[in-house]
């Protein structure tokens, strides 16, 4: 029984699978705690079905995949910025129009010319199939995006927060701007491999929102946010073994059954401690959300 | 950490011939042109829609005027910004309440300029917050969620970051709106301490009854500025109904049984709760006459100090 649940971890290809997963879970749930305070979460999806004609694009220029992905996100969050600034249309609208013409085109692309890649693998992702290089380049990313979480949260907080306070303090507000974009689509991109274009956006917000119900300070928010990430995606990877399910799937299952729990036993914002607020406090308390 | 302000020379402010056109092609403030000077607090009244916020904007480098200049010591604003000296109190709705940041947390905020680079407290830091804190009276809410606090203690935990910053020109928009009497006199009680040590305060206000209390100087908008300069010269009957128009609730009580019964004549302005009582030939009336001879003969005396020097 116990060697049975200790299979995976005898296979190569599931060591790393197990690993990167988790690496990817712990950087995606730092993120999600800038994506959710932000409210860039439809950004964040975006981005992830914005990079699919770059994925195109490269593997019809013969360039890594990473590259190409890269590029369009960055291209398309540079043009919902630019719709957004010239236009009076709403935000939302206007990403909304961008990541659907940019995934449109992806999709024009990879039906008109047959090519190496498999559609299905860059929608739902194969971590299990994970090349060495990308291991690498998934690796090189991550660590970037850590050391400048570790070194500027508070820079990125007080950006996030209130960015007028930011400028008032001379700090460079368009540059943290930029960085927080630049971490997402690098991010996004990494964690393509894993869980797919789909799921990615869940990676990037569905931690956060389970931390913002435990906690009222920003730093432990980043700190639960990516260790669920961690734990999720490594629970999800090594469930996927038994199940024989998408590895996607089930990170994003485990997930959002952590969100669930949370949203019911929170302690302070929980389903069940609101009730018991209003119950000790009487009419007092139903007053108060 | 910086020296204390009231050793250093009083900043200067200035405004000069500053226009806004916001993207939609409307101009919300054009030619305004204004000074001021450090140990000042200065009313910035209008109507709404006057450009209240538009000008604090102007000032702060959050809005780029399509034309004039802003100085602070006859340098760019973004210079004396990034020396920490201009702090700002926004108006509570800019602000997102749902945060999760303590009162300490937004405090500690006013104080990254001067962190190092990974901007971890040190010991004065935490010192300021305490003491910004203590000063605004939050001591005992100083761990709750900002969303958690009722309407005056929010607008008191901003209060409290200008203060930790330490900055010599501080603005506030609206501070008292929403605000009960307590708390608008706490408010108004620490902008006289901060006045006193050399400080330049630009608040924005509807309660033109509590303007003559505490402010010294007045500027008036009205999509440009009005009229500016000591309150006894600007705030009179006639600069206000210019800047009001229909707007203010105007009573002239001269015909009224007030001046049948006891022979004065007073005429009341009121734009909001607080009314403006302007006595005969419009001179100001005060609530505290005597707190205000203090403080003007006060201020005299520096005058005259500072010459001596
Ligand atoms: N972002 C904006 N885009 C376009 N017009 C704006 C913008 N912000 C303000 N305005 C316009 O500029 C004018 C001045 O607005 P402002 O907010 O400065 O007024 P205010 O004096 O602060 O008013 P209040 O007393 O209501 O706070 C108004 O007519 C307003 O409609
Ligand atoms: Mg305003």
């Amino acid at each position: 029984m116990f060697d049975h649940l200790l299979e995976p971890f005898r296979y190569d290809y599931m060591l790393t699978a197990l690993w990167v997963s988790a690496l990817i879970g712990a950087v995606c749930g730092l993120l999600s705690g800038f994506v959710t305070l932000k409210g860039w979460s439809l950004l964040g999806d975006a981005l992830s079905h914005a990079v699919v004609p770059g994925v195109a694009l490269a593997a019809l220029a013969g360039l890594p995949f990473s590259v190409g992905a890269f590029t369009s996100g960055l291209l398309a969050a540079a043009a919902m910025s630019f719709v957004k600034l010239k236009t009076p249309v709403r935000e939302d609208a206007v990403i909304g129009v961008v990541f659907t013409a940019f995934f449109a085109f992806g999709i024009l692309l990879i039906s008109l010319y047959p090519m190496q890649i498999d559609l299905k693998s860059i929608i739902f992702g194969n971590i299990l199939a994970i090349s060495p290089e990308d291991v690498v380049q998934l690796v090189a990313i991550s660590a970037v995006c850590l050391l400048v979480i570790a070194l500027k949260w508070r820079d990125l907080l007080l950006f996030s927060f209130d960015p007028n306070q930011a400028r008032t303090l001379g700090l460079p507000v368009r540059l943290l701007h930029l960085t927080l974009l630049l971490l997402l689509s690098a991010t996004t991109v990494a964690a393509l491999q894993a869980v797919g274009a789909v799921l990615v956006v869940a990676m990037l917000i569905t931690p956060g929102a389970t931390a913002y119900l435990l906690t009222d300070r920003f730093g432990k928010l980043l700190l639960i946010g990516s260790a669920l990430g961690a734990v999720t995606a490594f629970g999800g990877a090594y469930a996927s073994y038994f199940l024989d399910g998408a590895t996607g799937g089930c990170i994003v299952v485990l997930q959002t059954l952590c969100f669930l729990l949370a949203l019911v036993f929170a302690p302070r914002h929980g389903l069940l401690a609101a009730r018991h607020a209003r119950r000790t406090t009487g009419l007092a308390g139903t007053l108060t959300p | 950490m910086s020296p204390p302000v009231s050793n250093e020379l009083p900043l200067t402010l200035a405004a000069q011939q500053v226009s806004v056109t916001y993207p939609n092609g409307h101009t919300a403030l054009s030619d305004a042109t204004f000074t001021l000077t450090g140990g000042t607090i200065c009313a910035l009244v209008g109507v709404n829609g006057s450009g209240k916020s538009t000008l604090f904007k102007a000032l702060m480098g959050f809005v780029t005027p399509t034309a004039g200049r802003v100085t602070i010591a006859d340098a760019p604003v973004r210079e004396a910004q990034r020396k920490g000296w201009v702090a700002y109190v926004p108006q509570s709705e800019e602000v997102d309440w749902t945060f999760p940041v303590s009162v300490e947390d937004v405090v500690m905020m006013g104080r990254y300029g001067y962190m190092n680079f990974l901007r971890t407290p040190r010991p004065v830091d935490r010192e300021a917050v305490t003491a910004a804190i203590q000063r605004v009276g939050l001591s005992d809410l100083r761990k709750r969620q900002i969303g958690e606090l009722s309407g005056g203690q929010k607008k008191r935990v901003f209060v409290a970051r200008a203060l930790a910053q330490q900055g010599r020109i501080i603005l506030l928009d609206e501070p008292f709106t929403g605000v009960d009497v307590k708390t608008e006199e706490a408010i108004v009680t620490l902008l006289r301490e901060l006045r006193a040590e050399g400080r330049l305060i630009l608040v924005s206000t509807h309660n033109l009854g509590s303007v003559p209390e505490f402010c010294d100087q007045v500027v008036l908008i009205n999509r440009t500025v009005l009229a500016c300069g000591p309150t006894a010269e600007v705030f009179t009957a006639e600069n206000l109904s210019r800047a009001f128009g229909g707007a203010l609730r105007h009573f002239d009580l001269s015909h009224s049984t007030v001046e049948a019964h006891d022979g004065r004549q007073v005429t009341v302005l009121t734009d909001d709760e607080r009314p403006l009582v302007l006595g005969q030939g419009g001179h100001l009336e005060y609530r505290d006459r005597a707190a205000h001879q203090k403080l003007v003969d006060e201020r005299e005396a520096a005058k005259t100090t500072a010459r001596d020097v």
